[in-house]
């Protein structure tokens, strides 16, 4: 099966969705992503059993923040499916990269890239 | 119960024997003092004291006290309610001995609904005394003659000293001994919360007289009539510890709207009357709440009127 | 243990946004087990703070450090070396972490990052709730072990009032009411003699009432 998907984000391979924490998509952010999906297994599936309710939680804790400093919540999702749906994967991240384009670039990141600037400048 | 502790009238009535009456005044949520008056004159010769409320659901109002003098003065006799929500025990003390300054023969002693339910929910609480502390309070300084801090008090307050009981709050098995701690306090009468279901109060009653309770004790029934079946569903549904029957519900729904209010006087002189009979009552406390001209004519088809000469 | 929960982060924002150079300061004891304040707290408001102050183009150094306890001379010392790298502390500790490190540290602004709640309990997971208000004289002996200060709304001592209903408090049907599980609990002690007890006024001057507490003990002195 050979399915289209973006080429403008990186996949960061996790042991269950579980295993992700508030400061690991505060980080992503920081370094300039522009927005960030979490894909874990379909609700009721895990094999960890709530790892993905957990995940679920943070991101809507890190959508929380990121509304209020400005950033954006929308600019993190979470998407359930299960490991057979290959298609559906590739339907999300066009559906999410599509999201991010219309939203622009991330503030910190252009914030990042003027102070850049101004240090190259000086 | 003899001897009289205080010039209170309320006093001589029930140590003579008879079922004692007693009203309910909320003080005005402003400095108008007729308002007070009012009510007041409106109960006067039905009555033989009349509660004030202090601060009640915790809604800021003029003072319990202020209020007690404004009816004093227009020769009704009050009773004053003291709450421990809002003044720690040197304020208490103080306005006790105030109260006493100015003849007030009575006080019954709470603790006051939470300021979360009034205007102030943002305040603290004081609670330094519980209601039965205050009773014990007042009793030590009447009988004792001393402050709580031990001093001697220069002419001790003379106050007949009150309480409340609900017959039917929660925990059940708890309403008799309750009742009993408050009496050890030193209550010399209970006004209860309003009795709708006749049958649990006559069984709590039953049970206070088994204990002996009630030579210790003058209790006074409390009686609130019903203006319309829709009171009767709020006080049932959303008033904490009320015992509100089905069969209340279902008389005042059973005629046309405009008869409610009088079918709800009816019944409240129906349960004085059944209840004027049954061991233990010492009287009754009628609180028709924002309905005092409905008092007279409750007292005077309940045959407590007129009111005996002591 | 001291129950703590995260200040909202505008306010944290406001308290210190005229700071270019600024410690986030955590506490490895009671607030890292009720997660307000331990070293993922600081790690994720550090990240915070420096995103928002970016997107406002505002160049800011936010650094983190956890100590050990910063009720403890001997763990705030671990920041004497670094204290002046900063304009102000946000610390995550309690209010006496708060205050300690603000006494030690007299030139350098010390702000809360957390509300400080009560002494409570980790009920459940995410559920901490109050047990005790440090009155100074303990009446638990009395009460089946069940605190009517703290758990009652209106720390009333020979309850309940009037208001318990169905075994819940009148301030809110979620709410225990302390005197229906002093009784159950007395009944299951078999000691409901001790109901009728009446509670003596209290001697408040242990509690609040009495100024600040201190607890003088000559036996451990150095």
């Amino acid at each position: 099966m050979r399915l289209k998907i973006p080429t403008d984000f990186r996949i960061v391979r996790l042991p269950c969705t579980g295993k992700i924490d508030i400061i690991h998509i505060l980080r992503a952010f920081e370094k300039g992503a522009d927005g960030l999906y979490v894909v874990g297994c379909m609700e009721g599936d895990c094999h960890f059993n709530e790892g993905n309710f957990q995940a679920r939680k943070r991101v809507e804790q890190a959508a929380g923040i990121l509304d209020k400093i400005g950033v954006g919540g929308e600019r993190v999702k979470m998407y359930n499916l299960s490991s057979g749906e290959g298609p559906l994967f590739a339907q999300y991240s066009m559906e999410m990269v599509n999201k991010i384009k219309e939203l622009g670039p991330s503030p910190v990141k252009l914030a990042k890239q003027r102070m850049q600037k101004k240090a190259d400048a000086a | 119960m003899s001897e009289y502790v205080s010039n209170s009238r309320l006093e001589r009535v029930l140590k003579a024997g008879h079922l004692g009456v007693t009203s309910e005044c909320g003080p005005p949520r402003g400095t108008d003092a007729e308002e007070v008056k009012k009510k007041g004159l409106l109960i006067k010769d039905h009555v033989d004291a009349v509660n004030v409320t202090d601060n009640q659901t915790a809604m800021t109002r003029m003072s319990s006290l202020a209020a007690c003098i404004h009816l004093k003065l227009q020769g009704i006799e009050p009773v004053l309610q003291m709450v421990t929500r809002d003044r720690n025990r040197v304020a208490l003390q103080s306005d006790i001995l105030g109260a006493a300054s100015f003849d007030i023969p009575n006080m019954l002693c709470l603790s006051g609904d939470h300021q979360s339910f009034g205007d102030c929910a943002q305040g603290q609480n004081v609670h330094d005394l519980d209601s039965m502390q205050l009773v014990q309070t007042v009793r030590h300084m009447r009988d004792e003659g001393k402050f709580l801090g031990g001093d001697a008090i220069k002419q001790p307050p003379k106050i007949f000293v009150g309480a409340a009981a609900n017959p039917f709050a929660d925990p059940f098995e708890i309403r008799i001994p309750r009742l009993a701690k408050k009496i050890a306090c030193g209550a010399e009468f209970i006004q209860t919360q309003c009795i709708y279901n006749l049958d649990k109060f006559k069984e709590w009653m039953r049970r206070a007289v088994d204990r002996g309770l009630t030579e210790k004790t003058f209790i006074m029934a409390g009686m609130t009539p019903m203006k319309s079946v829709g009171m009767a569903k709020y006080m049932k549904n959303k008033v904490p510890g009320m015992d509100v029957p089905e069969e209340i519900i279902n008389r005042l729904a059973g005629v046309e709207k405009k008869k409610q209010a009088e079918e709800g006087i009816n019944i409240c002189v129906e349960h004085i009357q059944e209840l004027s009979e049954i061991k233990g009552v010492a009287g009754f406390h009628i609180m028709a709440i924002e309905w005092e001209e409905k008092v007279p004519e409750i007292v005077e088809r309940s045959g407590l009127y007129p009111r005996p000469k002591v | 243990m001291i129950i703590a929960e995260k200040k909202p982060i505008e306010e944290i924002i406001q308290e210190v946004k005229d700071f270019d150079r600024i410690l986030i300061l955590g506490c490895n004891e009671c607030v890292t087990v009720c997660e307000a304040g331990g070293k993922k707290e600081v790690e994720v408001l550090a990240s915070v703070l420096r995103m928002y102050f970016m997107a406002q183009g505002q160049e800011k150094t936010i650094g983190e450090r956890t100590l050990e306890r910063q009720c403890d001379h001997e763990y705030l010392e671990e920041i004497r070396n670094i204290i002046d790298d900063y304009d102000a502390v946000v610390s995550l500790a309690c209010g006496v972490g708060v205050q300690f490190a603000a006494e030690k540290y007299l030139t350098t602004p010390l702000l809360p990052g957390v509300n400080t709640i009560c002494l409570g309990a980790n009920e459940d997971r995410g559920l901490w709730t109050e047990r005790c208000q440090a009155c100074g004289t303990c009446v638990l002996a009395r009460t089946g072990g069940i605190c009517p200060v703290s758990r009652c709304a209106k720390r009333v001592l020979n309850g309940p009032c009037g208001g318990s209903t169905n075994g819940k408090c009148e301030i809110s049907k979620d709410t225990d009411c302390a005197w229906q599980l002093i009784i159950d609990r007395l009944k299951a002690l078999d000691k409901m003699d001790d109901y009728e007890k009446v509670a003596p006024v209290k001697d408040w001057s242990t509690d609040r009432a009495g100024g600040p507490r201190t607890v003088i003990r000559e036996d451990v002195k150095i």
